[in-house]
């Protein structure tokens, strides 16, 4: 039983892997923006859910707990704030990490609380365009790895 | 590829042999048990404060999914804690086996020998899933509903009939016990052959016959051998071996393929998205809708869930075959690749649940230690470990190990629906193998960047 890939194409895939997952890619620093978002938090669930910023913004979350005590952790940050009911909290930091980062709510607010949780991205999110092209080069070699 | 035979090993296999090892896991199993049935029941309502939820959810739910299926298959089953009462008073014994039986030992009805009840109670729990995750007193019953079913069947049906055929969880672990590096087999059927009395089907006074109404000659899969190790202790010529193996190594055994084993892959890849999506996504709406039990929002996202799941995924996937044949102008039956073709699923399925898994895992982890602590939740510091804070752990790691799991089940799942088309639909052209799983890792492809936008 052979492989069907041959060296080459070993040497060729092996060579577009390294490339789709390690390629440095240029960071467009768009300045750093002030941006200020209001999330209001309750019924386990932000609104909104979803920020997006640039990198190197400087982000400003004001989190507004709406029914009770609400927090809000940015996971890969390891950022956090909590607001009381009715209550506006600050949370300022730089964005100086690049991808898409969930935060969920970092103080007990109910049954639903370990999956209340909403997205920040920070410019695009690289990790997951790598990781599509490297799903491609998978089919690739799964298609071609065939035995004769 | 067979390897290291470990029932052969001179330290493993009188542990193998002794019912005291696996006793003692499985009584320890069974207190944490009980003790999640009394937290449940009566502890606090805060499920993230609750032993019931805890330790199920997140601790047994992590070992399960991201541990004991991907390397020991079956070995849950083995030491699990459900069917053990049952089964004890089955036996009227704990230990050894004695001739003085409760129960009434009927078989199991024929038309029910398969896991179609296994794939419906899963589905029953997965669309309350919203609320048995989150709420201590609906996990408390749903864990003695199943013990108490468990028992009561042990009572009517012979052996483990439960676990082969009514476990919600049984069910997805024999599917993806295919997967594990590790199987039971016999070392030579020729000696099971003319073995006349057949001990490892209906016991000796070393032990019981097969629990789980298996000939282990026959086993050629792991799906429905609970590692309970009884064929050791009654095979008088030591002819069972626990192999190491290669991963994966019984997807390639096309007489052993079924439909409900089939369905139970995209039920289990179906589940894995909607779980995703539900309760790592930032649909705060998605999160209200399926923890409304009840309510007619909640009879939509039912619907559209067993729509979904039953309908939809296995029609692209059936319309991906057909694709697939016109492609590599195959002349076999569509019906037929299709049941072949979707065990190729059973890969990038496993890594799905573990991708899920790692994203809220590791995130809530730390739970673990106040629970364990002060299970009912009611102030008690019996460890002192009550104050430790929550914290998310290895956050920074969690999306590339997701990625990593995802991209090695993709590849995984492309090359098994490779093999499997070579050998039961085109025959040894590369060329029209080729054409016909091109479309399905199409469709893999989707599903993988399906989970990739969910998850990182």
């Amino acid at each position: 039983m052979a492989n069907s890939l041959t060296g080459r194409a070993k040497l060729l895939l092996g060579l577009a892997v390294v490339l789709v997952a390690l390629m440095p890619i240029p960071v467009r620093q768009a300045g750093s923006a002030e941006r200020t978002f209001r999330v209001e938090a309750g019924n386990y669930a932000y609104s909104p859910s979803v920020l997006s910023v640039d990198p190197g913004d400087r982000v400003t979350i004001e989190l507004v707990a709406t029914d009770v005590v609400h927090g809000l952790h940015i996971e890969g940050y390891d950022l956090s704030v909590s607001a009381d009911p009715g209550q506006t909290a600050r949370l300022s930091f730089v964005a100086d990490r690049s991808g898409s980062f969930r935060f969920r709510c970092s103080v007990t607010c109910g049954p639903v609380h370990p999956f209340m949780t909403g997205k920040l991205n920070v410019g695009p999110n690289w990790l997951l365009w790598r990781t599509v092209g490297l799903a491609l080069l998978a089919v690739v070699v799964g298609i071609g790895a065939i035995k004769r | 590829m067979n390897g290291l035979d470990l029932a052969g090993l001179p330290v493993v296999k009188p542990m193998l042999r002794s019912r005291w090892p696996q006793l003692l896991v499985t009584v320890l199993a069974l207190g944490g048990f009980v003790l999640a049935i009394v937290a449940g029941l009566s502890g606090t309502p805060v499920g993230n404060r609750n032993f019931s939820i805890v330790v199920v959810w997140i601790a047994w739910w992590a070992l399960l999914i991201l541990v004991a299926v991907p390397l020991l298959g079956r070995g849950w089953c083995s030491v699990c804690p459900i069917p053990a009462p049952g089964e004890w008073l089955q036996r009227g014994a704990v230990l050894g086996p004695r001739r003085a039986r409760l129960g009434l030992g009927r078989r199991w009805p024929r038309r029910l020998r398969n896991i179609w009840l296994q794939n419906a109670a899963f589905l029953l729990v997965v669309l309350f899933a919203a609320v048995v995750l989150t709420q201590p007193l609906v996990t408390g019953l749903l864990l003695l509903s199943l013990v108490l079913l468990a028992g009561s069947m042990s009572l009517v049906f012979e052996r483990r009939a439960f676990c082969r055929y009514m476990c919600p969880v049984g069910g997805f672990i024999g599917l993806y016990s295919q997967l594990a590096p590790l199987e039971l087999r016999v070392k030579d059927t020729a000696i099971c052959a003319a073995h006349r009395v057949k001990t490892c089907y209906t016991g000796n006074a070393d032990g019981y016959g097969c629990p789980w109404q298996v000939f282990p000659a026959g086993l050629r899969k792991n799906t429905n051998c609970g590692l309970c190790m009884e064929c050791v202790r009654t095979c008088p010529y030591d002819n069972i071996a626990i192999n190491l193996r290669s991963f994966g190594a019984d997807l390639h055994r096309p007489g052993e393929r079924r439909l409900d084993e089939a369905y139970k892959a995209f039920i289990m890849l179906g589940s894995a998205l909607v779980y995703a999506a539900v309760m790592l996504g930032p649909w705060g709406w998605l999160k209200s809708v399926a923890y409304a039990v009840g309510g007619w929002h909640w009879f939509v996202y039912a619907v559209a869930f067993l729509v979904g799941v039953l309908v939809l995924l296995p029609t692209a996937f059936y319309l991906a075959v057909r694709l697939g044949h016109a492609l590599a102008r195959s002349e076999s039956e569509p019906q037929r690749s299709f049941l072949h073709l979707a065990y190729a699923l059973v890969p990038l399925g496993l890594s799905a649940w573990i991708a899920f898994s790692l994203g809220f895992v590791f995130a809530n982890l730390s739970y673990v230690w106040p629970a364990v602590s002060d299970p009912m939740g009611w102030g008690w510091n019996l460890v002192g470990t009550a104050g430790i804070p929550w914290t998310p752990y290895v956050s920074r790691v969690v999306p590339l190990l997701q990625v990593t799991v995802l991209l090695a089940g993709l590849t995984w799942s492309v090359r098994v629906a490779r093999e499997i088309a070579a050998q039961v639909v085109v025959g040894r052209s590369t060329t029209r193998a080729a054409g016909l799983v091109l479309p399905l890792a199409g469709f893999m492809f989707v599903i993988t960047i399906l989970f990739l936008w969910l998850l990182v």
